[in-house]
């Protein structure tokens, strides 16, 4: 497992730096926005794996309310961190490609404002798991992420059910794409995923660490009342 | 000019992406640190 990391992690890179040439030069030149159209192959694969972390924070949770499986809540709070990142990315990347295509930065439509709304559950999450000492908060956490993961399908359908600035979907939403572009895009979806898997493998082996060394933490206060507690 | 908002949406990625790699490595060496006084 140690050697395979590296590994992983060197082709990861790669495949990174490979997704970022096709990006920047092999992908053709939309004809209406030029340029700026190349951030769609960093804005939209850091959307759809926020919603597939966020799912996995789901299932994680779920599993977790049922079985109190401590490996469980981990990966719920790792996938929730690492899908708050890549949401981070994708609400930074939107209003710079808004701003030279729609002429502002921001709207309040149905995408952009349930896409809002998601991050602050997650953020809101996150600040729970981070701030709160109870027993309890794996469970309260539980619950949030449950809640959640239930808008996650409102964000992806809100161009279906409303009208919205943003454009449709390329790919099974009525929209249309270049098969070139759309080869891009897979792409960058294919090397974002690897990076955010091993990203969530290194933050899931810290924590797994953490919660060890607390353990030690509180075995040493019991055993050493005096001297032990940190 | 429009170049230059490409160039900030793949640069503020990676800003996002590494700042958040940072902070784990730096959680590392904390615990590290941690565990090697927990030896002590």
């Amino acid at each position: 497992m140690k050697k395979l990391f590296p590994v992983l992690g060197v082709l990861t890179a790669i495949l990174l730096i490979y997704a970022l040439y096709q990006a920047l030069v092999v992908a053709p030149t939309e004809r209406t926005m030029g340029d700026v159209q190349r951030i769609f192959y960093y804005h939209v694969p850091s959307a759809i794996i926020g919603f597939m972390l966020f799912f996995i924070n789901f299932g994680a949770s779920i599993f977790y309310l049922i079985k109190r499986n401590p490996a469980a809540d981990i990966v719920a709070l790792v996938t929730a961190e690492v899908g708050v990142v890549f949401l981070t990315v994708n609400l930074v990347t939107g209003p710079i490609w808004a701003r030279p295509v729609w002429g502002i930065w921001w709207t309040w439509d149905m995408r952009l404002t349930s896409t809002l709304v998601l991050w602050l559950i997650y953020v809101s999450y996150l600040f729970l798991r981070r701030f709160s000492s109870s027993g309890e908060t794996p469970l309260l956490a539980a619950a949030l992420a449950v809640l959640g993961a239930l808008c996650v399908p409102f964000v992806y359908f809100s161009i279906w059910f409303f009208r919205t600035q943003h454009p449709q979907p390329v790919m099974g939403g009525g929209g249309s794409i270049d098969p070139r572009m759309l080869h891009v895009l897979l792409i960058n979806w294919l090397a974002f995923s690897c990076f955010a898997f091993l990203v969530c493998w290194s933050r899931y082996r810290l924590e797994k660490l953490q919660r060890e060394v607390d353990h030690a933490h509180a075995l040493e206060s019991l055993m050493n009342p005096r001297g032990g507690a940190r | 000019m429009r170049n230059g908002y490409l160039f900030a949406a793949y640069a503020v990625t990676w800003v996002i992406h590494i700042t958040y790699l940072g902070s784990i490595v730096r959680r590392y060496a904390r615990l590290k640190r941690e565990i090697e006084q927990l030896k002590k």
